[in-house]
């Protein structure tokens, strides 16, 4: 069997739970330098893409503004559009929401990105939809849960009707015959959809890769189908081998009923790493790196969230909370909802009492997912067994540090992945979808 | 006392037959950031960039089929933001709708140009009448516009009631924009390892705004840019738009046609506003021999086959005329101009090399970029944020 090729992206490491502010190497998540220097290093390693994640509205718990994590980031594509003025190659994928947006203007905006960067832009549509977010919209939470995908599918179908609307070759520019744009070559669009009614013509010639790279990033029945229709690449949670297996197969298997080969969509778990001169050393990295996500703070906001319990009064460094979660409340917002939480709660209130955990201890046993630990060599080896097992295509890499947490992995683990063959030596192409393999 | 030069940019120039006669690729970034450059050498105060949600026409409202003129634009935000990390001084000005784009959006992109840029973001607010590009969206019905356009009492749009909410709700747009933008105190970021607290959520503000056509919550998710706020700059040809700017702009871009226009509108908007600044706007056809410059204009009328027709006044001469133009404009009350070339980047040349050496020569323009931020250039102050002073 040939080998499969490891494709990488890169996670700008600003606001998410796991990014560490603490550590004194860590700089700023908003400065332009920051994505400026994570952007270049993605490039320096021949990464795929470059890869930004959405919050419309600041997360709260116990309905306040949460203070512990990272927060404050750029509008995506704006940010990614400045990037493609400092990099040459790499791909700039941003998560941009289907549900507050307009097909029209977020087309336009997408395809102007893939212009201006020569044909590197990627949209990962979520479809994160509630009254919270809504509340900084027009239009508030006005769309079901189970409608998300729906009007995302339809919005993702009616943009690809806008790019595909100017004729390849429309732009003339003839200026002998005074012909700018080919007679006939701006087609009207006219949709009318359950979600979507509109009419007119597009302000934007076809760009460099037609459409962008169009990413997903939703686990449930919906969101793996959703992305077996229309996406390129998932974004998904499952990085550890077993599961990854799993979710492979699942998705890759949803591809023939829309008509389409397994190598058209690129499954891309979220991958941390730790790495060490040695195994030991590497062990004890990530355990450092844990301690750091989760602060004594974070692990009683943790259990907050599960517990949907005020535990403020309660020592993080001291016994599993004794009271009952209470059910019937929800402190946490503008997060993806934990699910099952009496289910998540009996199962750490007895990993708790089985291995003697204090909360700090249970909170960053639970939460771990540190996907790669070892040295340059094993990690390197690692990620290739993933892939040529048929666990993922590649991993869009989740630093902990801003901006300077994907220097190690480039300087030291790209060179071992070149070496192994299982990524290119160097770009190949010029457009995002080159660099995909999706023709 | 230095004047203020600003240049709208637009395709291949404000002449429709422009695109015939220049070398310029309108779709490539290069051409762009070959103009961004010559501006910035020229030590322009700031570019404009234009932009609609529909494709250029020339009927009111809706497409017209013409196929030997530009058609196409990208959007001004994210062109602008493309074009600030070339640049180091000069003030990028994009277009974005109050109508259909959400001002959260629109207020996070300008936020986020301005830290793209290190303090040099404008935002040029423009309202959307349209009920072609209502179509686009779906989501509202607009009466077309030739209909408010022909109402009995002429084109004094004000009387429109379509025309004066686009405007109520503009206002709204803009004054969303600036509660986002003060969201974040300044310091509100505190990274406080020994409480484990990244942000002091008392310098995190709700902007709770509830108004007639949105409410935004808020706080913004981008913190609070280089400049506080980014600077407004509204086009305005009437009343209306007189109100909208002094309510809610830094920069009001009149078109008057003469000296006497010119003084008329500065007392009108004076009396409105005693601090907006206010620039005139000219559409301009340079050459260092004047007779080239209506020479080259007639012929680009001609390819059109139609006289140029604007908005704002149309001149036609040496870089030298026109500095003598804009300091008699000067003495009016105008306190910069926005320059839109006629043709690119040849009327661009004869503003950043002759008109700014002209102006030098008569002690009305800078040697030097004085400022590191837009405000800066333009004098503005920086604001305080409205919340920081109610905090305890
Ligand atoms: C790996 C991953 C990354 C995600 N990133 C974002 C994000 O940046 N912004 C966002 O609004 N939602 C994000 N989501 C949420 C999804 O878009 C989706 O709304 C959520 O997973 C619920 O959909 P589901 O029920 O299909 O899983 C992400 C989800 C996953 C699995």
């Amino acid at each position: 069997m040939t080998r499969r090729r490891v494709h990488l992206a890169a996670h700008f490491p600003g606001v998410n739970n796991t990014t560490v502010w603490a550590d004194p190497r860590s700089g700023s998540q908003i400065a332009f330098s920051s994505f400026a220097h994570l952007a270049r290093t993605a490039e320096r390693g021949g990464f795929d893409f470059f890869f930004l994640a959405e919050g419309l509205r600041l997360r709260e718990l116990k309905g306040r503004i949460h203070d512990l994590d990272v927060a404050g980031r750029p509008e995506s594509l704006t940010v990614l559009s400045a990037l493609a003025a400092v990099t040459d190659r790499l791909g700039l994928a941003g998560t941009v929401n289907a549900t507050f947006n307009e097909p029209y203007e977020l087309a336009r905006r997408l395809a102007t990105l893939d212009h201006l960067s020569g044909g590197r832009a990627g949209w990962n549509v979520v479809t994160t939809s509630d009254a919270f977010t809504g509340a900084n919209f027009r239009r508030g939470g006005f769309l079901d849960h189970a409608d998300r995908y729906e009007r995302a599918a339809e919005f993702v179908r009616l943009a690809r009707r806008l790019w595909d609307s100017w004729e390849p070759d429309a732009v003339a520019a003839d200026r002998e015959a005074g012909v700018f744009v080919r007679p006939g070559s701006i087609g009207e669009v006219e949709h009318r959809g359950r979600h979507f009614s509109i009419r007119g013509r597009f302000t934007l010639p076809r760009s460099p890769q037609g459409r962008p790279v169009i990413i997903q990033a939703g686990d449930s029945d919906e969101g793996r189908e959703f992305a077996a229709a229309e996406a390129d690449v998932v974004f998904s949670r499952h990085g550890g081998l077993a599961e990854g297996k799993a979710f492979y197969a699942d998705v890759k298997a949803r591809l023939a009923r829309y008509g389409r080969k397994p190598h058209q969509l690129k499954i891309m778990p979220a991958a941390t790493y730790a790495l060490g001169d040695t195994e030991a050393e590497a062990a004890e990295n990530a355990a450092v790196i844990r301690r750091q996500q989760v602060s004594p703070q974070t692990a009683i906001a943790f259990l907050e969230q599960v517990w949907g319990r005020d535990l403020s009064g309660h020592d993080p460094d001291g016994p599993f909370p004794a009271v009952e979660p209470d059910l019937s409340s929800d402190l946490s917002q503008g997060r993806v909802a934990i699910k099952d939480r009496a289910g998540v709660a009996a199962r750490w209130r007895a990993l708790a009492e089985e291995k003697k955990l204090s909360i700090r201890e249970l909170v960053i046993e639970v939460t771990g997912r540190q996907t790669f630990v070892g040295t340059p060599q094993s990690v390197a080896r690692q990620i290739d067994e993933h892939v040529q097992a048929g666990a993922a295509d590649g991993f869009i890499l989740v630093p902990h540090l801003t901006p300077g947490g994907l220097d190690d992995f480039v300087d030291r683990v790209v060179p071992l992945l070149r070496e192994r063959g299982a990524v290119r030596a160097g770009y190949t192409g010029t457009t995002l979808r080159e660099h995909l393999e999706l023709e | 006392m230095t004047l203020h030069l600003a240049v709208a940019l637009d395709g291949a120039g404000w002449h429709p037959a422009a695109w015939r006669e220049s070398p310029a690729d309108v779709f490539s970034p290069a051409h762009w950031a070959g103009l961004l450059a010559e501006a910035e050498r020229g030590l322009l105060d700031l570019v404009t960039i234009e932009d609609a949600l529909g494709l250029q026409s020339t009927l009111p409202d809706g497409p017209d089929d013409r196929t030997d003129q530009v058609r196409g634009r990208f959007d001004a935000v994210l062109l602008a933001a493309r074009l600030a990390p070339l640049t180091t001084r000069i003030g990028l000005v994009p277009t974005a709708t109050t109508t259909h784009t959400e001002p959260f959006h629109v207020a996070i992109g300008i936020a986020t140009l301005d830290h793209v840029s290190g303090g040099r973001a404008g935002w040029r607010p423009q309202v959307s009448p349209r009920a072609s590009e209502a179509a686009h969206f779906g989501r509202r019905e607009f009466p077309p516009l030739d209909q408010v356009l022909n109402r009995p009492g002429g084109a004094d749009l004000s009387a429109d009631p379509h025309v004066r909410d686009l405007f109520a709700e503009a206002a709204d747009a803009v004054e969303v924009a600036r509660r986002l933008w003060d969201s974040w105190e300044d310091d509100a970021e505190i990274r406080d390892v020994a409480t484990g607290r990244f942000l002091d959520r008392g310098k995190l503000h709700y902007a709770d705004f509830a108004g007639r056509f949105f409410s935004v919550k808020g706080p913004s998710i981008t913190p609070r840019p280089p400049q506080g706020q980014p600077v407004v700059a509204a086009l305005a040809h009437a009343r209306l738009p007189y109100e909208f700017a002094a309510r809610a702009a830094d920069v009001v871009l009149v078109t008057p046609h003469s000296a006497g226009q010119a003084r008329a509108i500065v007392e009108e908007v004076r009396a409105l506003s005693p601090d907006l600044k206010i620039f005139a706007d000219l559409l301009v056809f340079l050459d260092e021999d004047g007779q080239a410059a209506r020479r080259r204009k007639a012929r680009l009328d001609e390819l059109d086959g139609a006289e140029l027709a604007s908005d704002a006044a149309i001149f036609t001469g040496t870089p030298a005329e026109l500095a003598e133009v804009l300091l008699e404009w000067r003495r009016t009350g105008i306190e910069g101009f926005r320059l839109r070339p006629g043709a690119l980047p040849h009327d661009l040349f004869r503003i950043t090399r002759g008109l700014t050496a002209e102006l030098r020569r008569r002690g009305a323009f800078r040697h030097a970029y004085e400022a590191a931020t837009l405000r800066g250039l333009l004098g503005l102050p920086r604001p305080a944020g409205r919340y920081a002073e109610t905090a305890p």
